[in-house]
This record gives C-alpha cells, sequence and structure tokens, in this order.
C-alpha cells in the first residue's frame, strides 16, 4: 500500500482499521475464556472448542463493526484456515501420546530380548521375532526392489527418453503407485498357494508383496534424483571418452547417491508398517523365524493386529510404540542423508 | 524431438553419445543397457502377471454357486455392491471431512504461515502419513470411537429425522468413524500435492490482486484459487485411491454385520471390499478364495480408473501451468 | 568422494545382518524346566519340530497353556502353533492340509467328515478337549447377574427387546435396578463354533422366539447389534462398552457379569457342574467312526442346576499321517491334553472344566493309536 492519501482529501479512500495487536487481544480474551470455561468444570476438549469459538466470531464481529465487510470476511477466513491446521495437529498429538504413553509401560529388557515362545506360562514374553521378521522381509522386499527401481529409473531417464516402451513404464508404475496394499497380498497369498498348496506362508512371500508396493516409490525418487544431475556432467565425462555405462556408474549415481538413498529409507519406512499383505501371507509365529523361505514369519504390524484381537494390549501398544519409533528413525535417516549428500548445485 | 524417428532398432532416442564411444566400449554399455531394460522389463511383467493372475483367479470367482455368496447375497454382484457400498461411503465421508482442512493446511504453508514456520508445519503434516495404518487402527478402535459416541448421540438426536444419522451403536465402531480415521490418513497426500500447485502461483498474479486492493482472502480467491483448481482435483482423487484401498484402519474401527445400511452410525454396517478381504481370507470352504479375488479385482479397477484420472488431472494441470 | 559411501554402506549392511542372524531371541536356547515331570503321558516327551493347528478362539487360552507346557516338556525343542483362527476356519484349513490337527467348538457336519476322511486317508479322530460353558456376558455396571429365559435371551439377540428395564427382564429379575439404556447384542463377525453352539441353544430352547438354524455365522444384524472377531475380541468389546450383552467361553470373560438362564422354573449360573450335568444326559451322533466322539448336547434339559449353553470343544486330528515326526508330535500333544495334567493345566490358566474321568479314558484310548505310514 504504497498510496498515501493526502491527508485533507476525501476519506472513502482509507477507512478505520482495527488496532495491529487486534488478533492478540482477542486472542487473549479466547485464552481467558477456555481458562475460565476449565476453572468451572468443562471437559479440557470442550474448554478449548469453546475459547477457538470465541476467537472465530470474536474478531470479524469486531472487524465487521469497526472495519467493512470485506475485512470481517478476511479475518475470519485467516481464523478458519489456521484452524485447520491446529484440527489437523489433535489427532497426530493424541495419537503420539497415547502411543507413547501405553507403549512405554511395556518395554523392558525382555520386551527386546524375547520372543512369544514359552516353555512355562511364568516367562516374559517379548517382540524379538517380530522385530526380527519385520526386519527380514523388509530388508528381503528392499534387496528386490532397489535393484530393480533404480536400474528402471535409470533406464527411464538414461536410456529410454520418451520413448513407447518407456512411456509404458512410466504409465505402469503410476498404475503400480495406486495398487490397494491388500491387493497386491491377495496376489502373493494366491500366488504362493497356487505355487506350494494351501495354507503356504513364508516371509519371502511378504516381500514378494511389499515389493510390488516399493518398487514404484524407488523408481519415482530415484527419477527425480538422475533429472537432478546436470546434463554437463555427463557431456564432460562423453568429452573425456568414457563410456556411456561408466559415465552412468561413475558420474550420474555418485552425484545423485544421497537423494537415492533418501528415496529408498523413505520407501522403507513406507512399507516397514503394512499390516494387510503380511496378514495374508507372512502370518504369524511364536518364535523366531530368520528364514524367509520357509514358514510364517511375525513381523511388528501383524503382532499389532493379533494380539489386539486377543487382547493382550499391553504388548500391543509396546510393539506400536516400536513400530513408530522405527518409522520416524527411517524418516529422519533419510532426511538427513538427504540433506548431507545432497548434490551441490551451481 | 528426435523422438518421432525412433524406430525398433535404433537406440533409444535422444541418445546423445556419439557413435565412436558405442565402438570402444560397446560391449559394456550393451550389457549395462539390457540390464536396465530387464528391470523395466520385470516392472512390466510382473504388473502384468498381477492383472493377469487376479483375472484368471478371480474370473471364477464371478460364477460359483449361490451359497458361496451367501454372507451378503446370492450372486457375485449381491456379494460385492454391499461391500462396495461401504468402501465409497467409508471413503466419501474421509473426503468430505479431509478435502477442506488439506486446502486449509496448504494456504497456511504456502500463504499464511511466515516462511521460517512453514517448514515444520509442512513437517508436522507429513509425519500424519509416516504412522502405520495399523497404529491408526488401534488408536482409532481403542481411543477414539467411544470419545465420538456424544456427538453421534447429539446428531441422532436433533438430526435424526435425516437417515443417515440413525442408532448409534455403543462402542462407536461404526463407517463415519473409519471413514474419520481414512480422513486422517489422506489429509497428508491432499495437503502435499495441493501445496505444490499453490505455491507455483505466479508471484505478479498474486501481487496484482494485492494492489488493487484486494484482502488477503480475496486474493487467493481470486488468484490461488482458480490457477489450483485442477491440480487440487487430482490431489483429491489421489487421496480418494488411498481411502478406497486402505484395510487395517476399517478392520481395526468397523464393528462389521452383513448387510448396507445408510445409518452411518450402525454397528453393522458391511465392510469396506479391503477390510473384507483381510476378515475373510482364512475361509478355506471352496470358492471362497476365488471370490475375495474377484472382489479384490473389483477393488483393483475401481482405484485404477480414480488413479488414472488423477494422472490425467495433473498432466492438464501441469500442461495448463507450463503453457 | 561420494563414491566412497558405497564402500561403506555394503560391509555395514552385510555386518549389520551378520550380527542379527547371530543372536536368537534370549529365550529360545534349551531350557531342562519341566522335564522331570512325571505325571505326563510317555508319549508327550522326546517330541521336535513344529506342530501348526489352528480353529477356535475359544480354546486359545487353554491352547496357550498346553503349548506352552508340552515346550517346557521337550525342552524347548518342540515349537506347537496354534492359531485362534475360528472353528469353521480352524476346520477347513485341517482338511486342507494346512495344519495337523484342528481345534473346534462343533463336531464336523457330515460333508466336511467326507472331506476330513479323504485328507486323512482314513479314520479321523475327534475327541472333546474340554467342556466349557458358554457364558452370556453383560456390561451393566453395579449388576452382576441376571435371571433370563431363554425366549428373553432369544428376543434380545433378534433386536426385539431393545431397552434394558423391559417388562420382560424385569418381571425375572424382581430388585435389580435396570437402567432405561438400549441394549446392543454382541455377536462374533467370523464364522464361529460358539456361535453355532449359542444359536443351536436358542432354537431348541425358544423354538417360538428363535427361528433361524444353529449356524457358524451368527443370523442376525442391523438394530443396535455390534460384532468383534474371535472370543476375545467380543469380550473386549464387552468389557469397554456398557449395555452391551454378548455370548463367549466362560473361561475368558473376566469380570463380567453373568446371565443364569432359564432351565425348567429354575435358573442356573454358568458352572463347571452345571456343563457336567448336560454333558452327562447328551447323546453321542450316530453313525460315525469309533475313533470319533462327536456329541448332541441336549439343550432341552430340565434338571436342575443343569447350564444348556455349554460347548464341547474338539480336537480334531487324523489316526494316519504320513511323516513319522507329524505323527509323533500330534499324538504327544493331543495325549498330554486329554491326560489329568493338561486338563488340569486348561483349568488353571482358562478355568474350563476338566473332562470327566469316563471321557478323559475314552478319548486317551482313541488319541494312543495315532500312527504313521
Amino acid at each position: 500500500m504504497s498510496i498515501q492519501s493526502p491527508p485533507a482529501s476525501s476519506p472513502t479512500l482509507t477507512h478505520a482499521r482495527l488496532p495491529r495487536q487486534a488478533p492478540l487481544m482477542v486472542g487473549a480474551v479466547a485464552v481467558a475464556v477456555t481458562a475460565i470455561g476449565l476453572v468451572l468444570g468443562l471437559g479440557s476438549v470442550a474448554a478449548v472448542l469453546i475459547g477457538a469459538l470465541v476467537f472465530l466470531v470474536v474478531l470479524p464481529v469486531w472487524s465487521l463493526a469497526v472495519e467493512n465487510r470485506r475485512s470481517a470476511t478476511d479475518r475470519m477466513m485467516t481464523g478458519l484456515i489456521w484452524a485447520t491446521f491446529f484440527v489437523a495437529l489433535a489427532p497426530l498429538v493424541s495419537l503420539v501420546w497415547t502411543v507413547v504413553a501405553e507403549g512405554s509401560q511395556a518395554l523392558s529388557g525382555t520386551f527386546f530380548t524375547y520372543s512369544f515362545y514359552r516353555t512355562s506360562l511364568d516367562q516374559p514374553v517379548g517382540v524379538y521375532h517380530a522385530i526380527m521378521g519385520t526386519l527380514v522381509i523388509t530388508g528381503v522386499a528392499a534387496l528386490i526392489s532397489v535393484p530393480v527401481g533404480i536400474l528402471t529409473a535409470i533406464y527411464l531417464i538414461e536410456y529410454g527418453k520418451k520413448n513407447t516402451f518407456s512411456r509404458v513404464v512410466t504409465f505402469l508404475v503410476d498404475v503400480m503407485t495406486g495398487i490397494p496394499s491388500i491387493v497386491a497380498g491377495l496376489f502373493a497369498f494366491a500366488l504362493f498357494t497356487l505355487i506350494f498348496g494351501p495354507g503356504h506362508q513364508s516371509g519371502l512371500g511378504g516381500a514378494v508383496a511389499l515389493s510390488l508396493l516399493m518398487i514404484p516409490t524407488v523408481v519415482r525418487a530415484t527419477e527425480e534424483m538422475l533429472r537432478l544431475v546436470p546434463d554437463d556432467l555427463r557431456e564432460a565425462a562423453y568429452a573425456l571418452g568414457t563410456p556411456r555405462w561408466r559415465t552412468i556408474v561413475r558420474v550420474v549415481l555418485p552425484t545423485s547417491v544421497g537423494g537415492i538413498i533418501a528415496g529408498v529409507t523413505l520407501a522403507v519406512a513406507r512399507v516397514i508398517g503394512e499390516t494387510a499383505p503380511l496378514l495374508l501371507i507372512a502370518g504369524i509365529v511364536q518364535r523366531t523365524n530368520f528364514n524367509p523361505f520357509d514358514g510364517s514369519m511375525t513381523t511388528l504390524p501383524v503382532l499389532i493386529f493379533s494380539e489386539r484381537n486377543k487382547g493382550n494390549i499391553e504388548i500391543v501398544w509396546g510393539a506400536a510404540l516400536v513400530l513408530m519409533v522405527l518409522v520416524m528413525l527411517l524418516n529422519v535417516i533419510a532426511r538427513v542423508l538427504g540433506k548431507i549428500l545432497a548434490p551441490k548445485q551451481g | 524431438m528426435s523422438t518421432t524417428l525412433t524406430t525398433k532398432e535404433a537406440p533409444a532416442g535422444g541418445d546423445p553419445s556419439p557413435s565412436w564411444i558405442s565402438e570402444r566400449s560397446g560391449r559394456g554399455d550393451a550389457i549395462f543397457k539390457g540390464l536396465t531394460i530387464a528391470a523395466a522389463a520385470l516392472i512390466l511383467l510382473a504388473l502384468a502377471s498381477v492383472f493377469i493372475f487376479l483375472f484368471t483367479q478371480g474370473f471364477a470367482g464371478f460364477t460359483q454357486p449361490a451359497e458361496v455368496y451367501s454372507k451378503y447375497g446370492s450372486s457375485f454382484w449381491g456379494y460385492v455392491w454391499p461391500l462396495l457400498a461401504s468402501t465409497i461411503v467409508a471413503s466419501l465421508i474421509a473426503l468430505i471431512i479431509a478435502v477442506p482442512l488439506a486446502i486449509g493446511i496448504a494456504l497456511v504453508i504456502t500463504q499464511y504461515a511466515p516462511s521460517w514456520l512453514s517448514t515444520p508445519v509442512a513437517y508436522v503434516i507429513d509425519l500424519l502419513a509416516a504412522v502405520p495404518s495399523v497404529v491408526y487402527g488401534l488408536w482409532a478402535g481403542i481411543y477414539l470411537a467411544p470419545k465420538l459416541v456424544p456427538i453421534y448421540e447429539w446428531l441422532h438426536e436433533h438430526l435424526g429425522f435425516i437417515p443417515l444419522f440413525g442408532d448409534v451403536v455403543s462402542s462407536g465402531r461404526s463407517i463415519s468413524t473409519a471413514g474419520l480415521v481414512l480422513a486422517i490418513m489422506i489429509l497428508p497426500i491432499i495437503t502435499a500435492i495441493s501445496r505444490e500447485v499453490f505455491s507455483r502461483t505466479p508471484r505478479l498474479h498474486r501481487e496484482a490482486a494485492l494492489a488493487l486492493g484486494a484482502t488477503r482472502w480475496e486474493m487467493i480467491r481470486m488468484t490461488v484459487f482458480p490457477y489450483g483448481r485442477s491440480g487440487v482435483i487430482s490431489a483429491v482423487m489421489l487421496g480418494l485411491g488411498r481411502a478406497l484401498g486402505e484395510t487395517m484402519a476399517v478392520v481395526m474401527v468397523l464393528s462389521p454385520g452383513t448387510l448396507f445400511t445408510f445409518n452411518l452410525f450402525s454397528g453393522s454396517n458391511t465392510p469396506s471390499i479391503a477390510a473384507n478381504i483381510a476378515l475373510r481370507y482364512k475361509e478355506r470352504s471352496e470358492g471362497t478364495l476365488e471370490v475375495l479375488i474377484a472382489t479384490g479385482l473389483v477393488l483393483f479397477l475401481l482405484t485404477f480408473a480414480i488413479n488414472f484420472a488423477a494422472r490425467w488431472a495433473v498432466a492438464r494441470s501441469e500442461r495448463k501451468l507450463a503453457g | 568422494m561420494k563414491r566412497t559411501s558405497f564402500r561403506y554402506v555394503v560391509p555395514g549392511v552385510a555386518a549389520l545382518a551378520l550380527t542379527l542372524s547371530a543372536c536368537g531371541a534370549g529365550n529360545e536356547g534349551s531350557s531342562s524346566n519341566g522335564s522331570g515331570n512325571s505325571d505326563a503321558p510317555s508319549a508327550a516327551s522326546g517330541l521336535s519340530g513344529e506342530l501348526r493347528g489352528a480353529g477356535a478362539t475359544s480354546q486359545e487360552k487353554a491352547q496357550e497353556a498346553w503349548a506352552t507346557a508340552i515346550q517346557g516338556l521337550n525342552d524347548g525343542n518342540l515349537t506347537v502353533d496354534y492359531q485362534g483362527i475360528g472353528s469353521t476356519d480352524g476346520r477347513g484349513q485341517f482338511i486342507d492340509g494346512a495344519t495337523s490337527f484342528a481345534g473346534s467348538d462343533s463336531y464336523l457336519k457330515d460333508e466336511e467328515l467326507e472331506s476330513a476322511r479323504e485328507r486323512c486317508n482314513g479314520n479321523v479322530i475327534e475327541v472333546p478337549a474340554y467342556v466349557s460353558p458358554i457364558a452370556i456376558a453383560f456390561n451393566l455396571p453395579g449388576i452382576d447377574s441376571l435371571n433370563l429365559s431363554p425366549a428373553v435371551i432369544a428376543d434380545i439377540f433378534n433386536n426385539k427387546i431393545t431397552k434394558w428395564n423391559d417388562p420382560a427382564i424385569v418381571a425375572d429379575n424382581q430388585g435389580v435396578e435396570l437402567p432405561d439404556a438400549d441394549i446392543s447384542p454382541v455377536h462374533r463377525s467370523d464364522d464361529s463354533g460358539t456361535t453355532k453352539n449359542f444359536t443351536d441353544y436358542l432354537g431348541k430352547a425358544a423354538p417360538d422366539n428363535w427361528s433361524y438354524e444353529a449356524e457358524d455365522a451368527f443370523p442376525v444384524s442391523g438394530g443396535k447389534s455390534q460384532a468383534a472377531e474371535g472370543t476375545s475380541g467380543v469380550v473386549e468389546l464387552i468389557t469397554n462398552t456398557e449395555n452391551t450383552i454378548g455370548y463367549a467361553d466362560e473361561s475368558q470373560i473376566g469380570d463380567l457379569g453373568t446371565v443364569s438362564v432359564g432351565v425348567g422354573d429354575t435358573f442356573s449360573a454358568p458352572t463347571a457342574d452345571g456343563a457336567a450335568k448336560v454333558v452327562a444326559v447328551s447323546t453321542r451322533v450316530e453313525g460315525r467312526d469309533a475313533t470319533d466322539m462327536a456329541t448332541d448336547v441336549d439343550r432341552t434339559t430340565t434338571e436342575e442346576g443343569a447350564y444348556p449353553v455349554i460347548l464341547l470343544s474338539y480336537l480334531i486330528a487324523c489316526e494316519n499321517y504320513d511323516d513319522d515326526t507329524e505323527a509323533a508330535n500330534v499324538k504327544g500333544y493331543l495325549s498330554y491334553i486329554v491326560s489329568d495334567e493338561g486338563q488340569q493345566a486348561a483349568a488353571d490358566a482358562a478355568g474350563s472344566a476338566p473332562l470327566s474321568d469316563e471321557v478323559a479314558t475314552e478319548a486317551q484310548g482313541i488319541v494312543e493309536n495315532i500312527s504313521a505310514g
């Protein structure tokens, strides 16, 4: 608003405005109302809601009285739009709080080192077997999907620029992104039932199902990173007589390795919490199983689901906490790696 | 572009390496390229086999004897429509709740929050996407559902004449709770894409609107929304695709029955297709697996169509943005 | 500089994988607790490998106790893996050959028996694992026990009686403060032997009010009813939700209030004695093999103190297995279950009623004939 009206000119160009601190003042009133509500014995949720309502109503009404209708609308929308964020925050806070509060009670030494296998009823149980199962299955899934995903992305970016085959593959990768996880699980379940007979369960089946979900994420992340590699680098390598594949392996990949590892880590984080496919094909056992080719394999998500059904609620919250920490850890690692190893551009 | 000239024999279009390089190291290149093609072909093969497999195995599921379908009906369509209806109702509830929230949050991040705040805000919303669905299901089934019962009761009392707000199940494990959880789960997806398109609104448009004396909200309505509309639509569709296929959050939150009802608070509504598969895969009676695969095929085709439409909308909006 | 990252990552991952696979769970090493126990049948020791079973969720607690005990008897060399997936699916998986034995709350149907004979290449073994009352449990704060006649129970579960202070309920419960609240009946969402026993009871004891067949899947839906998966799912739902009523194996209902059902002119609470009285007057199913102890429960007995809402929980297995180890494991496990010690273990852990001596001896005789080849 750089145009300034001369002080004596027609007053229609400017209008009265609320003081700058108006939102703060109304906010203080709203907080006070919330506090009074709490003192008067309202539930905390109700008190906060009433406080928010006071804020969302008073400021526009005040604005309407002092300013004009347009400003009032603007102030109301500003309040509402900020409110959306806090509304979305509520379930996250509640969920994290519940999981941490309930889950931390289950944690103990044996919780991490024991499995469900017991030889006497008074022994404690732990989730060691489920943690190992989760690591083995996601590890195998990563072993399948990382090479396939990265090589495919290399093909799409470095070789098959826009030819028909690469367009088809790009399209199919899009389709894969949309496969519901239960359908991937059903596919693996039916496939392994067909091959090995009814009731077959194995970690490998789970890994196959997870790979279907993981590959598109890996392809996407790698593609994005390869695109960031400046063509100058490639051309410089070619000019030195470096063969194309060595250029890719020695120049292009190392430049984008940070982003690719970050992308792969995020993809792992995404599938590590998958439940539905593993419920069908990996199953659940009491004992630790390291062999993905033979026998059912317990994973954390499936353990959470099935023990919840059995009512072992303490173990369930503990396992949920472990799973959440695993996922968050992977996310943080991905972020840190992405930042540290990011190609320096410019 | 050279793409139009590419033939099957020629190396992929846009190959910038001059021919003398291939002469010197043709072998290594051929092997490496062969590897990458093999990987791409493997994806093609995998997806083709998923589809063919679901189709051949599921095909038998369309024409089983009536007693196989007896859980929900007497024919395949009688079996699948209540499940489909529940799937769609839960997803619609999720969209109705999530879309306004997601747009609001995207606006907070791109238009309202100062730049030092917008990154953490975006990060917090991304955290919602990181929570495994089984943990959502656990939290919602045990903690959230009972807390919602008073709200449902209130709606039932005051708006009970609308058939949607019928008798309230006392544990709160109804399709409305499932829809709410799905809303929380798809919120980050819709937010992420909306945020992206909103942030691409040309600076000039926005500043022009403000210079004309528009308030911030008017500026958003006049420049950000028209510009981002198709992007938001595709975001909504992607969110819908995710909600349709989500399994655990529904299985762990819904108290399943065998009759579809529009009463959102009922404790005996049919489960969604995905939840039904997770509930019944253990059954070994003749034909059950085929029927489940057939319903999985229906779900797959539905999410495929929706994702396809979403991608198309994205591509269109990208073209529009580029032009 | 960037290239080095790969060099660190690869051996790092390999080393991590090695460390992980090197250490098993802290509790899975060989232990020798319990092996000195001499009460257990001799067939139950010296076993190894894995024994897979699946079925009734009502047996879950008891199976946990039995499996743990026999794992102890075999110094941790044997793993018994029992999945509570419901009686119906358990029988299905057994017939499929996915499991070596099944736990079921209802005996094999005729057509299932046919397929089971094919799967076994011979006789099918069906012996009772334990008898347990099915409690009709409710969650009404401050009320521990209610008297309900079969007709009233049927009307509650088919949504005809919808209020806790309905005159029909009040009439049998003088002096109990019944709330003016909606009744929310809870049933099983999965196919279940408990459901079959319960609906069988309703159909026979209150034929005018309950017109449905005895089925694994609960026939009524809608109204204020809700559903949960498995015995513990039902118990958990009732425990956490006021004004609910449901049915579950009595051994697993915890502190919930229970219904005393009308028998003749009196009301009987769910007790092991009451269940035993009903078993005593029940008759064997006709036309079955000598290895098949399938019994039709008499739901309409008017004997005082009898509690006719019971389930006879069976163990289903083959008389012959191809594999030696499998045969030895099934034989050992089943003979442990029907032994005095096994019955006592289940009674301690799950609160089930031990089999009568007569039944247990017969079952022991059948199980002893399990062989390979």
